[in-house]
């Protein structure tokens, strides 16, 4: 996929002796990416490979700047000890942030670093359940309302035009807007639970141990279901309509078919939605900063990696942080990419 | 049966346009309540009044946080086109050696967990001076604005005819002619939608905004907005909170509502298509 495929050019062992003088050359020189390209480029394509490159290089010079130099920079960082105040007065610690033994006048062994630090894996904990459980719940509902937006009904455009709504509203409102739902004294939800006699006290949702972490996933699952939902919809408008009839003529009802016909025919799709939404998720960040702050039942490996590199002034134990979030999501995404097998070719 | 079943299915479409409109529907409410009314849960103002709204334009920094946004936007999206716009062309158009590992590095980027360059970018803005600027702040988005940006304008662009194209290179056009005078005119729709998801994506950016911005006059809305507090922490001025809420979602709703299908297309593209 990534490599590029090399034709096997077969080659005659009495050929290959009587150019036993070029055929040092020719086996120096790189095989030809593709069978168009074996004849000698033309002027015309050498001058477009030029340009290509020429179009390319401004984009690529800011990314270079913006993601890959600021990157190695976080890793340098987390093999240091700098701190916020002087970034520049830094020493080479190796992987004392990730994991160090300290031994104790007393003979006592102590471990330190962010592979023993409870806090941190409590925010692995709470990040990889909040994706996992996130990212179920708007799958199903999901495909729930694009089932629905799939149906013929009146009124469907004004549904789509609801759907989005959410998916409209920045991260920070819809975190605000559910806090003042969610306010345990003066918030909608803990009244009209009281009144349907569902509670029977109110409940600080944003705050409490166990409630917090379901509130976030409330919100998150609230605004982020329109996009599922819309991309699976854009799937299933995809399936050719015959099939649908077929299996109704066989007498298959409405379940079998979504089960044996339609799931399996949009899957694929589906996948690749599920997968761009877990990495999304994974790295979350504003939703809980602002929904839950200061609250180590939500706490995520965002959120941890930012408190330390500027509220705790840890910045190298923070990059250390980031590093390995990084780390575990570049994992992921290359064994997602290739179990997924997600085509990367540009076409034509 | 047949009758009972429709209801259910209408009662289903009810419930999910009430989730999906209620929340907001309901921060307008709040945000034209006043003084006591705030804290009684009606679902509908009994005197509608304005005070909040007022309150969040005049006092505070709000409007200068909103003109910051609109700038920081708009620039990122600018930007972000100019450079998509060739690149997609490069990427969509033209085979060379290793575009297949260049698309790979670009959707990588585009994956990238923001916090993970947080420590370098702010190392380097603080070496350039740009700490507690605007500038910081449109430098910094190009890392999840520029990716998606190529992404979605190449696959809209590999999608157009190939003859337009050879024509044009029998009439002895450059490449840069060809990108100029024949692709551009006929990329406007693609540009538009990847540029309102752009300036979304910025519009709405929290992280970078926090960390690279330290005073009221520099934040941009969501900054603004998440800040917001009262004299103490039982002071929350919920009035005003959502006053502000409303204001910054009001255009963004607008404007999805006006472009959703191609919103829909869009997303489907730097989605799906992968």
């Amino acid at each position: 996929m990534v490599t590029p495929q090399r034709p096997s050019r077969p080659r005659h062992p009495r050929q290959q002796e009587t150019r036993a003088s070029g055929s040092a050359v020719a086996r120096a020189q790189p095989a030809p990416e593709t069978a168009a390209a074996q004849r000698p480029p033309s002027r015309l394509m050498r001058q477009r490979v030029r340009s290509a490159w020429l179009f390319l290089a401004p984009m690529l010079l800011v990314l270079a700047a913006v993601a890959g130099w600021p990157l190695a920079r976080t890793v340098y960082f987390s093999f240091t000890d700098a701190s916020l105040a002087d970034l520049d007065a830094r020493q080479w610690v190796g992987f004392a942030n990730y994991f160090s033994v300290l031994r104790m006048p007393s003979g006592r062994t102590l471990y330190d670093g962010l592979l023993v630090d409870p806090v941190w894996w409590r925010a692995v904990w709470n990040t990889v359940r909040f994706t996992v459980i996130s990212v179920t719940c708007e799958t199903i509902l999901g495909m729930i309302v694009a089932l629905v937006l799939n149906a013929e009904f009146v009124g469907r455009g004004i549904v789509r035009a609801a759907i989005l709504i959410p998916w409209a509203i920045p991260t920070i409102v819809s975190a605000k807007m559910w806090q003042w739902m969610l306010n345990d004294q003066f918030g909608i939800i803990n009244v009209v639970l009281l009144n349907l006699g569902l509670i029977s006290g109110k409940i600080a949702w944003t705050a409490s141990a166990d409630t917090a972490m379901a509130a976030v996933l409330i919100v998150d699952i609230w605004k982020t279901t329109p996009f599922m939902a819309l991309l699976i919809l854009a799937a299933l408008q995809m399936l050719p309509g015959e099939i649908i009839e077929v299996a109704k003529l066989d007498g298959a009802n409405p379940w079998q078919i979504f089960w044996r016909v339609t799931l399996p025919l949009i899957r694929p799709a589906v996948m690749v939605a599920v997968i761009f939404r877990a990495l999304d998720a994974l790295r979350i960040f504003d939703l809980i900063y602002v929904l839950t702050p200061n609250n180590v039942h939500t706490k995520s490996m965002s959120v941890f990696a930012r408190e330390n590199l500027f509220e705790f002034d840890k910045f190298a134990y923070g990059s250390a942080a980031s590093t390995l979030l990084f780390l575990i999501l570049a994992l992921l995404t290359i064994v997602t990419i290739r179990i997924g097998r997600i085509s990367l070719d540009g076409g034509r | 049966m047949w009758i009972l079943k429709r209801m259910a299915f209408y009662l289903l479409v009810g419930g999910i346009v009430f989730v999906a409109v209620f929340p907001f529907y309901y921060a307008i409410v709040t945000s034209l309540k006043s003084g006591t009314d705030l804290f009684r849960t009606d679902l509908w103002p009994t005197t509608v009044s304005l005070a909040n709204y007022r309150n969040v334009l005049t006092e505070g920094t709000f409007v200068r946080n909103l003109l910051n946004s609109l700038f920081v936007s708009g620039a990122v999206v600018a930007l972000s086109l100019l450079l998509g716009v060739t690149a997609a062309y490069a990427l969509a158009r033209i085979r060379f050696r290793g575009r297949s590992a260049l698309l790979f590095t670009i959707l990588s980027v585009s994956m990238f967990p923001q916090v993970a360059v947080l420590a370098g970018l702010f190392e380097l803005i603080r070496t350039f001076g740009l700490y507690n600027s605007l500038f910081a702040l449109i430098f910094s988005y190009m890392i999840f604005t520029l990716p998606f940006t190529v992404w979605v304008l190449t696959t809209f662009v590999r999608d157009l005819p190939l003859e337009v194209e050879e024509a044009a290179i029998l009439d002895g056009a450059t490449p840069w002619i060809i990108i100029t005078r024949v692709f551009l005119p006929l990329m406007w729709p693609a540009l538009a939608t990847t540029g309102l998801l752009a300036f979304i994506g910025a519009w709405n950016e929290f992280l970078f905004a926090l960390t690279f911005t330290s005073n009221n006059a520099q934040r941009t809305v969501p900054v603004a907005i998440a800040l917001i507090s009262g004299n103490s922490q039982f002071e929350i001025p919920w009035g005003n909170i959502m006053a502000a809420s409303v204001i910054v979602t009001v255009p963004l709703v607008v404007l999805v509502l006006i472009f959703q299908r191609k919103i829909v297309s869009g997303l489907t593209a730097g989605g799906v298509k992968g």
